[in-house]
């Protein structure tokens, strides 16, 4: 055991952990926080497999950004305070996602560990000058379509929040036929 | 020197527990956390192999970079269509057909 190899193994127990509270939690913004340490976490791993580059922009890009839209998709969707285990799953389902998950999690080490497992790794750590060499260089026609991604991103979300709701619609055409009393239960539940 | 073993199993939990969160969940937001948990299974995978195999392009490492990127885009469109999905309906629960 190395130093490096102490390390990892801290910080990644805390990923994992986190990552489990993160699925299985009742609290339905306890989830999203679950998610702020299994991302910030993993930028620690990052840090200790030397990609420094990578961890940094983890933590704006993931930790900054992403987990504050989830917050606010949360919020924006009323999203009770509070244990809410009226919204949980039943148990049959969350059973064959276990067993799905646990499936998943022996394909992948049995493909993965015995092949790459046995190797010790020399991390080339303080290497953001290779690697903005070769962004800049060999990547740089997939990095502007990656900005071109953006924003076709940015486009597509405003193009779905800006489609017409048929709950908006409804009660219009609802409230064009007098005689229903429907009319009333429609306009409050919308 | 770090052992190998270490990050790939890790890897191979994230998976699961992402896997788990997609099918367990029936909040929509709470399964877009799930694919959160797959996508950065997939980015430990490529930091993992960039950091091993000794490339000149760097490209375990920018590929990480990319696909943070994406998984971005990514989450902006999903929750655009989370919250029309609520003005649609009123609620995400994905258990329930739509009205």
């Amino acid at each position: 055991m190395t130093t490096l190899d102490i390390l990892f193994a801290a910080v990644g127990l805390i990923t994992a952990a986190s990552a489990v509270l993160a699925v299985t939690t009742h609290h339905l913004v306890h989830a999203a926080l679950w998610l702020v340490v299994t991302l910030g976490t993993l930028a620690g791993c990052y840090l200790v497999l030397g990609a420094e580059l990578v961890a940094l922009v983890q933590l704006l890009v993931y930790v900054g950004a992403v987990v504050v839209l989830v917050l606010f998709a949360l919020m924006l969707t009323r999203a009770p305070m509070g244990r809410t285990p009226d919204q949980s799953s039943s148990p049959t389902q969350r059973a064959a996602a276990a067993v799905i998950g646990a499936a998943t999690t022996t394909l992948f080490a049995a493909v993965l560990l015995p092949s790459l497992g046995g190797q010790v790794l020399a991390t080339r750590a303080g290497d953001t000058q290779g690697i903005a060499t070769q962004l800049f260089g060999a990547w740089v026609w997939p990095f502007e379509l990656l900005s071109l991604l953006l924003l076709m991103a940015l486009i597509a979300a405003f193009a779905v929040s800006r489609m017409p709701s048929r709950r908006t619609t409804v009660p219009e055409e609802r409230a064009a036929q007098p005689e229903s009393p429907k009319t009333v239960t429609g306009v409050t539940s919308a | 020197m770090i052992h190998l073993w270490m990050p790939l199993l890790l890897v191979c939990v994230l998976a699961g527990t992402g896997a788990y969160g997609v099918i367990a969940r029936r909040n929509a937001v709470l399964v877009l956390i799930g694919v959160e948990l797959l996508l950065n299974a997939a980015n430990l995978l490529f930091v993992t192999m960039g950091s091993v195999l000794n490339d000149p392009l760097r490209t375990g490492h920018v590929l990480t970079l990319f696909l943070i990127t994406i998984a971005a885009a990514e989450m902006g469109v999903a929750l655009a269509v989370i919250l029309a999905l609520f003005r649609d309906r009123g609620h995400i629960d994905l258990s329930e057909p739509g009205s």
